[in-house]
């Protein structure tokens, strides 16, 4: 008996009136977890019940603590007839299953009714009791902590990344069993929200496991989602990276150096954390194969390729069907061997990384795959969906390796079904992790030293091409990087993964989305399934080609974030891909984009062309100004490296236009810089022009990206406001155009985000961070779009000075508290330049700050393989260099962490810090801020308490009365939002960070009255501390910090 | 093509000042969105009519669903559906239960009854009120009458405790509720000049000086009804325009004082006898709950209105006021001082404050 749940019901308020005579309600509490159910007294006559209970206790296994929620029901009591439900709370009490996070959940639960919604509220204690079992042979795997934030949680680090973790549960929908008919509405909502709670904790119970296997002792990234595939079951289904995370506290001081501190200084930024180790398993074996010669060798011309180095798309064919994708089926298909076991993905649900982790970024890899649902053949078990992930994976995989890449970071998977008909994406960003955290892993778990003597300089290192350059899988434009003058970048590049916090930019980031809609006849079964994996290469080249576009337009030449969401209706398709675009200053300067005429001679024509020319020039040099896009030119100067060699003149898309002559009278003002070349030929083209210039800027004071953080502003305040928007079209007649639709769908979102800026307008100037829109077609002729973002904002006077000095300096968000260290290291770090024989890179003139990441330069992948002895003795320096450099680190330590000041008081700080956040916890319960960010400004993130995963259903069949479906779904989402935030608070937390609504699901019946509505969301609990509270802690801290440390 | 749903619910809640005032004043979105748009919000941020529409039936929504927590404001502060930071909460009280003027001084001391409610739309076109927004504030009054009607303790404490408003606003319902709980006859074409405030401002004197809760402050309704036995002790005043020696005697006194004082000396003496018997007639059939009804129908008929065609000023009524009261201290056969001072320190007060055109 590995466990003692105990529940205590102590008072009820706000009760709804149940007993229209009286006015009254005579309330009583059951409450249930698995089989066993405990009732209260009835408390007569009230309508705010104090019935404080005795505690009820359970006795459970703790795997059923981990699958099973507490079920609390409160009731009406009815002496002649059955008892009204008012409704129910689920209560999660995982989070109570790890030694760290919350030993008690205790306040008030809004009581819900899925007919009725939030009916009162009442407060509840639970507690656990775990005993300590020493047989671990079990089922469960209490202790594993989980977060749905895709970075290293803040006061953490990763001892060791092991790597992707994966589960998929199905069950039957009670939605769609034969007692439905028979059974109300409610008992129904009520069945489907229960199991869903079981299966999401059987699926994180299984997952647990798999990281106890592999041994680790953490998710981080955790993405689950369901698939409501009707008649064939339930699915639930979640992806993660398994690691073994170790708290930075003074309680772990025996496993930290004493020189972690300076590391956990970098806490202060959102994105950059505690540091990174090797990775384990899946990602070695990747390694250890030389993966870059395998590609190397089968380059293939044959390759289906988008002038852009970076995104690879492939549509499969419906894989129940075994039909070919019409062109694509060639695409990447070589049967790369690798020495990889078939279940290993060195994939990572990750989007930032400690610095260094990341050595090279090679573009988008995404595959789709459509599949049949009537055509699984045990529908009850989860083998044939694990199959196709599966295969899924597989393709990804193989779309990582044409690339030279052997990881694939920022990785997710979603699925969207119409009908029978279910497309399957994953999609992810080809990356060259660092191998020496690899190899080295084990061996070294401290890894203090490791980001002292960064391979490549990290402000550009990413860029760099991880393919061969003679055998590259596509043609593109290659130059000398434009900061160390050494390797080769792109042109461009495409990640789905954040910006690297040391990554070097100019200017400011901004929101870029393509859309598109695509009409398809109405079909059944194999026919449909064809048409759509037909229509699906297409509309993701159109939406690259936009994107593309709107990304030149705005002359940036990176992308980051990258999601790319195909949705099926029964009679179109839409896609919507959104990213932040940047101007990197290690990649080439964009070129402009130029217009040519089909038709020379017609003059017409040829005037509409320079018009339109105009327009987009005016348009290129106005967003220049608005998004302060100045790269240094003094780098090229400065900087006597090799000359790029002369580039070609990129050709675009549909045009193959050959008039030389003609391009050149347009080029009006690019000078040497190569410009795009649209041709307008057809009516398809004038459209995708308009639409190119229909996108508003935002208004001024507004920024938007969809990524973590903002490029370009680093200086939050800590105003804040979370939101969730969801707007459904009606298209009025059948007969539209594909033109008509795509204008409809444009301006949609377009209408979104203004509405937005309108808002929110108050809180100028304000940045929408983490703008996740998501489109579904959820019957004929409706078009849904729900944004989920977060509004914050910032100080603008700091802004205007900082871009002075950024584009220089690295781009990185925290300040030089950091740098001091690094600088004082620069000696040593030259030292070991000269000793390893592998190639050395000067230290880029252009940042001072990467001397300490510029010792030997891990640019190409080949270089790197070949110089393997040198690698294993550079290792070796490392660790003498290490011990010999003990004393002045200490010293340099005591600088910094002198200067910190409001920084990071971590290390020996951690313990009051927690005690002092207890306090202060208790007396802000009452405000629990919501973010879909993994961090809040002006804040630190002293504890994680926990996953909040929830699923809500709510139905009315008086649809009118509550204000029509806007009515109904306003208060449902504000209802959600109560719900989410009540069970922070009674956990302790303050805080929601990394939360994600990533399902609403509306079905509504108007002529009938009725409304259904599905909303999972997810998230982290935590509790913050403002940093203005911390400062007088900081400077004691840091006293004493500089003190413990002086000693060792 | 038309927009079948369109929400935004923020995790904080999400509303301007403007909007909510248009929603209290009770108009319809379409309305709400012209007079948004007319008030230059176009030129905000880009914004166009749909973006001011969409706007404006976000925060419309917001509202009605607060709506139900705005009847009873202390579950504002504690229910989870909402978050809202404290001083929007105030505001979002304050202004619920803020009302127009020119609205309660139509019903004030009217019965807080459906039947009243049914002559809103009366008033509404009287007023210039929207009818939306008249219902609104008559089911206020109503609501805090009903609260306050069954509470012990001082009336605007009560108030205040239970619907969170400010000293002034609850100082304001106190009135209310006073006036409706006596139904002091305030709606006669002779009483049409005195505004809301000096009717509110008696209502506190009396409130103050001549309830229940003025003596003892621990009983029901303390604040809301009149003391009895106050009322049965006026009677006794009677003597002083009943008995002949005694009302020469005040005369004589109060006109040796005013004497070369004013300019409106004449007229003064001359009317004494009538202005002294028409506020002691007030006081002794104070007992007569017709008669407490028309109190301020009396006030301005026996003696404001007298005074006034004789053209007294205020400061001639401010003087005569005070000789008149303190004289009767003077006389020697005048037993009843403690009386007569509740009395007139509330009859003084009352007609400064309605002394004016």
């Amino acid at each position: 008996m590995p466990g003692k749940l105990k529940a205590k019901i102590v008072a009820g308020r706000h009760l709804p009136v149940m007993d229209r005579a009286s006015d009254l309600t005579d309330a009583f509490v059951e409450v249930k977890f698995g089989n066993t159910t405990f009732k209260t007294d009835v408390f007569p006559k009230s309508l705010n019940p104090q019935w404080n209970s005795e505690w009820f206790k359970f006795e459970v296994d703790d795997e059923d603590l981990q699958d099973e929620p507490l079920q609390i029901t409160v009731l009406d009591h009815d002496t002649y007839s059955a008892n009204d439900a008012i409704g129910k709370v689920y209560i999660d009490i995982d989070p109570l299953l790890y030694s760290e996070a919350a030993s008690v959940i205790s306040g008030w639960f809004p009581i819900y009714d899925t007919i009725h919604g939030i009916r009162g509220e009442i407060n509840v204690l639970v507690k656990v009791e775990l005993f300590n079992d020493l047989n671990r042979f079990r089922q469960s795997s209490c202790g594993v902590k989980f977060f749905c934030t895709t970075s290293i949680p803040k006061g953490y680090r990763a001892a060791i990344v092991h790597g992707f973790v994966e589960e998929l549960v199905v069950n039957e929908d009670p939605e769609y069993q034969w007692i439905d008919r028979i059974r109300t509405p409610r008992a129904s909502n009520e069945a489907r929200q229960r199991l869903i709670f079981l299966m999401s904790g059987e699926l994180q119970r299984k997952i647990g496991l798999k990281v106890l296997e592999m041994g680790g002792n953490a998710v981080v990234g955790y993405l689950q989602c369901f698939d409501l595939e009707g008649e064939s079951g339930l699915v639930v289904r979640a992806i993660g990276t398994a690691c073994t995370l170790e708290k930075l506290s003074s309680g772990s001081s025996t496993h930290t150096h004493p020189n972690t501190a300076p590391a956990s200084n970098a806490c202060n930024s959102p994105s950059k954390d505690g540091k990174e180790s090797p990775l384990a398993h899946g990602c070695r074996s990747t390694h250890n194969s030389p993966v870059h010669s395998a590609c190397s060798s089968q380059r293939l011309s044959q390759n289906f390729s988008v002038s852009v180095p970076t995104l690879i798309f492939t549509g499969m064919g419906s894989g129940s069907m075994g039909k070919d994708a019409g062109p694509l089926k060639t695409l990447l298909r070589q049967q790369t061997q690798t020495a990889l076991e078939q279940r290993e993905f060195p994939f990572f649900t990750l989007t930032s990384f400690p610095s260094g982790f990341l050595l090279h970024v090679g573009g988008v890899v995404s595959a789709r795959s459509v599949k049949l649902l009537d055509r699984i053949h045990n529908p009850d078990e989860p083998e044939t969906r694990d199959a196709w992930w599966e295969e899924i994976r597989q393709e990804i995989k193989s779309h990582a390796k044409a690339l030279g890449c052997h990881a694939v970071v920022g990785y997710s998977e979603n699925t969207n079904i119409c009908e029978e008909v279910c497309i399957l994406s994953a999609s992810g960003t080809a990356a060259i992790l660092n191998p020496r955290y690899m190899r080295e892993g084990c061996l070294d778990i401290a890894g203090s030293d490791h980001r002292f003597e960064d391979p490549s300089p990290s402000s550009c290192g990413f860029c760099h091409i991880p393919y061969d350059e003679l055998n590259m899988p596509f043609p593109a434009q290659l130059t000398y990087c434009f900061h160390c003058r050494r390797q080769k970048v792109p042109d461009v590049l495409f990640t789905t993964i954040d910006l690297p916090s040391d990554a070097a930019i100019a200017g400011k980031g901004c929101f870029i989305q393509a859309r598109l809609c695509r009409l398809k006849k109405k079909a059944q079964g194999e026919v449909n399934a064809t048409a759509i994996s037909n229509l699906l290469p297409f509309m993701e080249y159109e939406l690259h080609t936009q994107l593309m576009n709107k990304l030149k337009l705005r002359s940036m030449n990176a992308l980051f974030g990258l999601s790319i969401q195909i949705s099926v209706g029964e009679n179109m398709l839409l896609g919507l891909a959104s990213a932040t675009g940047v101007y990197l200053t290690a990649l080439p300067a964009p070129g402009g984009i130029q217009i040519a005429g089909k038709t020379p001679g017609d003059l017409n024509n040829e005037q509409h062309i320079m018009n339109i020319q105009k327009r987009i020039n005016d348009t290129i040099a106005k967003n220049k100004e608005l998004y302060e896009v100045n790269p240094p030119e003094l780098t090229e100067e400065v900087v006597g490296s090799p000359i790029p060699e002369p580039r070609h003149r990129s050709r675009l898309f549909r045009s193959h236009s050959e008039s030389s002559d003609e391009l050149s009278e347009l080029d009006l003002s690019h000078g040497k810089k190569d410009a795009f070349v649209l041709e307008v030929d057809d009516t398809d083209a004038v459209e995708d022009i308009h639409s190119l210039l229909t996108d508003a800027p935002p208004p001024k004071g507004f920024h938007s990206c969809n990524t973590e953080t903002m490029p370009g502003i680093y200086n939050w305040t800590s105003a804040l406001q979370m939101f969730t928007s969801v707007r459904v079209l009606r298209l009025s007649n059948a007969n539209l155009t594909n033109q008509a639709l795509n204008k409809i769908f444009t301006d949609l979102c377009e209408n979104l985000l203004k509405s937005f800026y309108f808002k929110l307008r108050s809180m100028v100037p304000c940045c929408l961070s983490h703008l996740n829109f998501s489109v579904a077609v959820p019957e004929e002729e409706l078009i849904q779009v729900a944004v989920t973002a977060v509004a914050m904002t910032f100080d603008k006077d700091q802004t205007q000075e900082k871009p002075a000095e950024k584009p220089i300096m690295k781009g990185c968000s925290e300040g030089e508290e950091q740098l001091q260290f690094p600088l004082e290291l620069c000696a040593d770090s030259s030292s070991v330049n000269s000793q390893s024989s592998s190639r050395i890179s000067g230290v880029p003139e252009s940042s001072s700050l990467s001397t300490r990441a510029a010792s030997v330069d891990y640019g190409s992948f080949a270089d790197r393989c070949s110089t393997w002895l040198e690698l294993l003795r550079l290792k070796a320096h490392t660790i003498r260099r290490g011990s010999v450099k003990t004393s002045r680190r200490t010293q340099s330590l005591a600088h910094s962490v002198s200067s910190l000041e409001h920084s990071s008081p971590i290390t020996e700080g951690r313990s009051r810090l927690l005690r002092s956040s207890r306090s202060f916890g208790g007396s802000s319960v009452s405000v629990v801020k919501m973010t879909p960010l993994s961090f809040l400004p002006g804040t630190r993130i002293v504890k994680y308490l926990g996953i909040i995963n929830m699923f809500f259903i709510r139905e009315t069949t008086s649809l009118r009365e509550e204000g029509g479906v806007s009515g109904f779904l306003h208060s449902f989402v504000a209802e959600v939002f109560a719900m989410v935030r009540a069970h922070v608070a009674a956990l302790g937390g303050n805080a929601v960070v990394s939360y994600s609504m990533k399902d609403c699901v509306l079905m509504e019946n108007p002529n009938k009255n009725q409304c259904q509505c599905l909303i999972n969301v997810s998230g982290d609990a935590v509790i913050y501390i403002r940093e203005t509270d911390l400062e007088a802690i900081a400077s004691t801290v840091g006293l004493s910090s500089t003190n413990s440390d002086g000693a060792t | 093509m038309a927009v079948e749903l369109d929400v935004f619910v923020g995790n904080t809640i999400i509303m301007s000042e403007e909007v909510y005032q248009l929603w209290l004043d009770g108009y319809t979105v379409n309305d709400a969105v012209k007079v948004r748009m007319d008030g230059g919000a176009l030129d905000e941020f880009e914004a166009n009519a749909d973006v001011v529409q969409s706007d404006t039936m976000d925060q419309y929504r917001t509202f009605q669903m607060c709506e139900r927590l705005l009847h009873s404001p202390t579950k504002l502060a504690n229910q989870l559906l909402f978050q809202i930071p404290p001083h929007r909460q105030a505001t979002l009280i304050e202004r619920y239960y803020a009302f127009d003027d020119g609205f309660v001084r139509e019903v004030l001391g009217k019965k807080l009854s459906k039947g009243t409610k049914k002559d809103l739309d009366d008033i509404s076109a009287k007023t210039g009120v929207m009818l939306k927004s008249c219902r609104r504030q008559f089911d206020n009054f109503k609501r805090v009458f009903k609260v306050v009607e069954e509470l012990k303790g001082p009336l605007v404490e009560n108030i205040r405790q239970h619907f969170l408003l400010s000293d002034k606003l609850a100082r304001d319902y106190a009135a209310i509720v006073f006036f409706a709980n006596n139904r002091f006859e305030t709606g006669k074409r002779k009483l049409q000049y005195l505004t809301f405030q000096d009717l509110a401002f008696c209502a506190g004197q009396l409130i103050n000086n001549w309830t229940v809760g003025a003596v003892d402050n621990m009983v029901e309704d303390m604040d809301v009804d009149l003391d009895k036995e106050f009322l049965q002790e006026l009677k006794e005043l009677k003597v002083l325009i009943t008995d002949k020696d005694l009302l020469d005697q005040h005369k004589s006194l109060v006109c040796t004082a005013l004497r070369g004082k004013t300019k409106a000396f004449n007229e003064m003496e001359a009317n004494f006898k009538n202005l002294s018997r028409g506020l002691v007639n007030i006081a002794t059939k104070l007992t007569n709950t017709k008669d407490v009804r028309d109190f301020f129908i009396d006030l301005v008929e026996k003696f404001i209105e007298p005074c006034r065609s004789d053209r007294w000023t205020a400061a001639d009524m401010k003087l005569y006021l005070t000789h008149y009261t303190n004289s009767a201290h003077i006389l020697d056969t005048f037993k009843h001082q403690v009386v007569w001072d509740r009395y007139m320190g509330v009859i003084k007060s009352c007609i400064f404050k309605m002394y004016h055109d």
